[in-house]
């Protein structure tokens, strides 16, 4: 017990620990090629975002140490504690923080930022691991549910304030927690499909389309709609083909609830965005950007275009590292944040982009072996929260770049340049790696 | 609690994600190619290095073609900064609501990439706009090339260049919107040499079209090929004497050296300034010149056709005496004139009878109705006769085109039988009917290019070389004979014949005028009838009789005889080259100061 409690890295997952580090150090090479200046080649050089992230790197592996080094019992014990600092932060955010690009989601110091709502994530993770720890048997029930839906939703509500879509997407990442620990399928379905609902009407909100020719004007609510009685009629069909009839009309009526209340809810969303009483014009402003409706200097789509021009033309190898065209002279916008990933794909082409793919999603994989084996719930929840949100992360970052999703600005898991994001990743992984470490010594 | 269950949807739904992912990047990267081509097109620019055009010098190397620097003038309308119009303007000699059309285009095409603002900007205007670029920031120029032509001279031999236009474009890969092209003359026959060959850099350009260097460090660049200079037959001095002479005069002047078929000289008159059709008056000058009623742009030399008159008796002598018609010692009475049934074809009154000699010198018309009349009937019918003479006609070069080495050559005229039979019905028409033709008039179109070529052909005694103004491309010297050797059916000695009363026509004949020293000089004069005025003055020569080096048709419209006009101005043609001066003051002055173009 002493040596163990002595030597921590006897104990670590060193699977995880080696990928974590693989992977941040493929994501500052990359950081280097997108920002790689042939005035200042080191790769040091602190003037430049590769030189900053080293700094980052190093910050974040001395945390991660210290992280090590602190009792796992504290995470438990101050689980809340926590989630209530990192909330409180968000609330100082919105007061004091400043504004970038129509956001307010940064702490300012100096030229350093600091966007507190990447660490909620921590408190979130591990407020909801302690809350759930004592309810599994009984998950079905409304009031673990509500007050589940009050830990989530509370600082997401803050975040939707600053606003920062995409951060509060990564919450999604919570609801297949709660599926792993028992809440009903119906639930998750239905939270998810709300969700996608909303997204889905805010993307559409100003987007206009031609039948045919001008003479028939369509506008992406209507299509949506559209699109909603459809699958509500097919629906229906497949109700009457393969429900059981006892339960057929009871099932009947609360399809047609659904529809009614989702094209309610689309044409309240659309009332409320144009209204200039509800919604004051830098609201307005602020969605507008947030859901991409100004962002486009060169037309729809010049974002995503630009970051699959970059991944398409990196072919089956790519183009070599540092010989990036486009990754080099700046034609992706964002590159060593939102669109890292398109300095892999164009760089290191197929082969690199299938490798990161495959190294996010085995880190993620393994991090579910890993909580499926600890014999705490606690800690269990946590490594499935952990996994959930890289997940998120990955899925929404690569899907953007490479045009499954729309662009929804998250940073790619230990890869995108920034301190925040960083720190946050390597917090959560480090505490569930310690959590991991401690299983044996702390149950027994 | 279904725990494992829910745990291998949760890593279902993970492992389908990768999947998904790695399918499309399979898709993107490997199976679609557009995205590849797109990141050519956006990150790569060719930037073409235009080779200079190629000089053209005349046969002493002068320049008869040159280029000068200019430049062109761009802008990037995101870097351009306040500035102080009125001065811009000013010095680029434009108008401030010019400047601003002009800006509003560039933007509308682009704010990053250059537009051209102001193109061929002449060197000495430069100047000024270079010392205060520093003040207009976002303008830049590019130092481009334009035509020049230090003496104006031959501007219907070397033509001039223009902007392609769009069906150029789309037919032939080569030229792109903007780029120069010759239209007409030289500037068109040897365009392929001149233009050279151009050079391809190919850059690469950030998001903003700023040039980051060059893609593949160059390798795939091609350097520009400038295009050959061309050494033209044309001998400047003789030209711009001839532009001289012919100046207040409708006509034109050709001289050919005879053993090589090379244009000396080639001027038409109403003519132009070729300095006019280059730089940004261009097109403004070109469409004036094309609305002037003096019709400047017509090439005479190649387009205008005439009846060659009298001259024409020369070769009537040369087929009659092949034929076996006539000999030296044949003669023909004349009393005022051919009589036929009841018409009579006059002459002036000369003694008689004729025979070859004394009807060229005196350029008897009866003499050559017999000798034409002669030789159809020699044949069974009329249409056999006039093939026979017709076959003969052409061989000089007549009634077609002679495939000069310039744009809008015309055919000229010698009717073909089935002409007659159109006109006459077939087998109906007998020599009488088309008379005219033994003394060069009736239906008969030649071109003052054809008639110095025909003069050409009886100094060469029997056969021409195409004429040409090109002699010399690049280095290579081309040789004459493969612009094409023609050679009569006539023999030599009948030439001689011909020959020796061409001579007669200057010592004692209608050509008096002409003769300035001991130099043989063997010609004829010419009048082509004119239904819509006075007749053309026309008059062919070479010299000297032996070794003959220059021959020269001349025409001057709608002045009358041949020995007025035509005859003095030929003479003073022969005397500029082969002595390279002139000293007749008298009838130089009485040339040079005509004014002949109210007649």
């Amino acid at each position: 017990m002493d040596r163990r409690s002595t030597n921590i890295f006897r104990t670590v997952d060193w699977t995880l620990l080696g990928m974590y580090l693989l992977l941040v150090f493929m994501g500052w090479l990359n950081i280097y090629a997108a920002n790689y200046d042939t005035e200042h080649p080191s790769i040091f050089y602190a003037g430049k975002e590769y030189g900053k992230q080293f700094i980052w790197i190093c910050i974040a592996l001395v945390l991660g140490l210290v992280i090590l080094a602190i009792d796992s019992q504290f995470f438990k014990d101050f689980a809340f504690i926590i989630y209530i600092i990192f909330t409180l932060l968000l609330v100082a955010v919105l007061i004091f923080g400043k504004e970038v690009n129509g956001a307010k989601s940064w702490f300012g110091v100096g030229s350093f930022g600091i966007q507190p709502s990447e660490f909620s994530k921590i408190g979130v993770a591990l407020a909801l691991s302690s809350y759930l720890k004592d309810f599994k048997p009984k998950f079905g029930k409304l009031k673990p549910i509500l007050y589940s839906v009050g830990i989530l939703g509370v600082p997401a509500i803050l975040i939707l304030l600053q606003p920062d879509a995409g951060t509060l997407l990564v919450y999604l990442a919570f609801v297949l927690v709660m599926y792993r620990e028992g809440v009903t399928g119906n639930i998750v379905l239905f939270g998810i499909s709300f969700l996608v609902l909303i997204i889905a009407t805010m993307s559409l909100i100003v987007y206009e389309t031609t039948l045919f020719d001008d003479s028939i004007k369509l506008n992406g609510l209507t299509i949506l709609t559209f699109v909603i009685f459809v699958i509500a009629a097919l629906s229906f069909f497949i109700i009457k083909n393969y429900v059981l009839p006892r339960a057929r009309k009871k099932t009947q009526q609360k399809l047609i609830l659904v529809t009614i209340v989702s094209v309610m809810c689309i044409w309240f969303i659309s009332f409320v965005y144009h209204s200039d009483k509800i919604l004051k014009p830098h609201h307005k402003s602020r969605i507008d950007i947030l859901f991409g409706h100004k962002e486009d200097p060169s037309g729809a789509g010049y974002n995503v275009n630009q970051a699959l021009t970059a991944i398409g033309s990196g072919g089956f190898s790519g183009k070599g590292y540092l010989d990036g065209v486009l990754t080099k002279f700046k034609y992706v916008p964002m590159q060593s944040t939102d669109f890292i990933f398109c300095t892999v794909g164009e760089e290191w082409g197929f082969i690199g982009s299938s490798i990161v793919i495959l190294l996010l999603m085995g880190l993620i994989l393994r991090l579910i072996y890993v909580a499926e084996r600890q014999r705490s719930a606690f800690n269990r929840i946590f490594g499935y929260a952990v996994a959930c949100i890289l997940f998120m992360h990955v899925t929404i970052n690569v899907g953007m770049a490479i045009g499954l999703v729309p662009v929804i600005g998250i940073p790619l898991p230990f890869f995108s340049y920034g301190g925040s994001s960083l720190f946050a990743f390597t917090f959560l992984l480090f505490i569930f790696i310690k959590l991991d470490s401690d299983r044996l010594t702390k149950l027994s | 609690m279904k725990a494992n269950e829910r745990t291998y949807v949760i890593v279902a739904l993970f492992l389908f994600v990768a999947l998904i992912f790695i399918g499309r990047l399979f898709f993107v990267q490997i199976v679609e190619d557009s995205w590849k081509l797109r990141s050519i097109k956006i990150t790569e620019r060719t930037v073409t290095q235009y080779p200079s055009r190629g000089l053209i010098f005349d046969r002493y190397n002068n320049v008869l073609v040159g280029n000068t620097a200019v430049y062109d003038l761009m802008v990037v309308p995101k870097k351009v900064e306040p500035f102080d119009t009125t001065y811009f303007c000013k010095i680029l000699d434009l108008t401030k609501e010019d400047l601003i059309k002009k800006l509003k285009k560039a933007r509308k095409y682009s704010r990053f990439k250059p537009s051209l603002l102001v193109a061929q900007i002449p060197a000495y205007n430069y100047a000024d706009i270079a010392e205060n670029m520093d003040k207009f920031p976002g303008f830049y120029s590019v130092p481009n090339t334009m035509r020049i032509y230090p003496d104006s001279a031959a501007p219907h031999v070397v033509g001039f260049v223009s902007e392609v236009n769009s069906k150029t474009v789309k037919n032939d890969h080569y030229y792109k919107s903007g780029d120069y092209i010759g239209v007409s003359g030289v500037e068109k026959k040897y365009e392929k040499v001149l233009r050279g060959k151009k050079g391809v850099s190919y850059m690469l350009v950030d998001v903003h079209n700023n040039v980051k260097g060059k893609y593949m460090e160059g390798r795939l660049d091609t350097a520009s090929v400038s295009g050959d200079n061309l050494v033209s037959s044309i001998d400047l001095e003789l030209q711009k004497w001839g532009e001289q002479l012919m100046k207040n005069k409708r006509g034109s002047i050709v001289a050919i050296e005879p053993s090589t078929g090379e244009i000396l000289a080639l001027v038409n008159n109403p003519s132009y300034n070729p300095n006019l059709l280059i730089g940004r008056q261009r097109s403004k000058n070109y469409s004036r010149l094309l609305v002037d009623t003096l019709k400047p742009l017509f090439n005479r030399a190649l387009q205008a056709q005439y009846p060659p008159g009298s001259t024409f008796k020369l070769l009537n002598g040369l087929i009659g005496l092949q034929e076996g018609v006539i000999t030296p010692y044949t003669y023909h009475s004349c009393y005022g004139g051919y009589s036929f049934g009841r018409r009579k074809l006059g002459c002036h009154s000369h003694r008689s009878p004729v025979n070859l000699l004394f009807s060229i010198t005196t350029s008897c018309n009866a003499y050559y109705c017999n000798v034409f009349k002669d030789i159809i009937d020699k044949y069974p019918n009329a249409e056999a006769g006039y093939k026979a003479w017709r076959k003969h006609v052409v061989q000089f070069g007549l009634g077609d085109r002679l495939h000069v080495d310039l744009t809008g050559e015309a055919k000229g005229l010698v009717p073909k039988t089935t002409y007659y039979d159109r006109y006459y019905n077939k087998g109906s028409w007998k020599p009488h009917t088309i008379i005219s033709l033994a003394i060069g008039q009736g239906e008969l179109g030649v071109t003052p290019l054809q008639m110095a070529n025909y003069t050409a052909t009886i100094a060469n005694r029997g056969h021409y070389i195409t004429p040409h103004v090109i002699k010399q491309i690049g280095d290579s010297i081309i040789d004459p004979n493969a612009f094409g050797r023609h050679q009569t059916d006539i023999d030599r000695a009948n030439f001689d014949l011909v020959v020796d009363a061409m001579e007669n026509v200057i010592l004692n004949g209608t050509g008096r005028g002409v003769k300035y020293d001991d130099t043989a000089i063997c010609g004829k004069t010419g009048t082509a009838q004119n239904p819509h005025g006075k007749d053309h003055s026309i008059f062919i020569a070479f010299a000297p009789k032996d070794n003959p080096k220059i021959a020269i048709a001349v025409y001057v419209e709608n002045v009358g005889y041949g020995s007025t006009w035509a005859a003095p101005i030929t003479s003073l043609m022969i005397e500029k080259y082969l002595t390279r001066s002139t000293d007749r003051p008298r009838i130089e002055k009485k040339m040079l100061e005509a004014n002949l173009l109210n007649n």
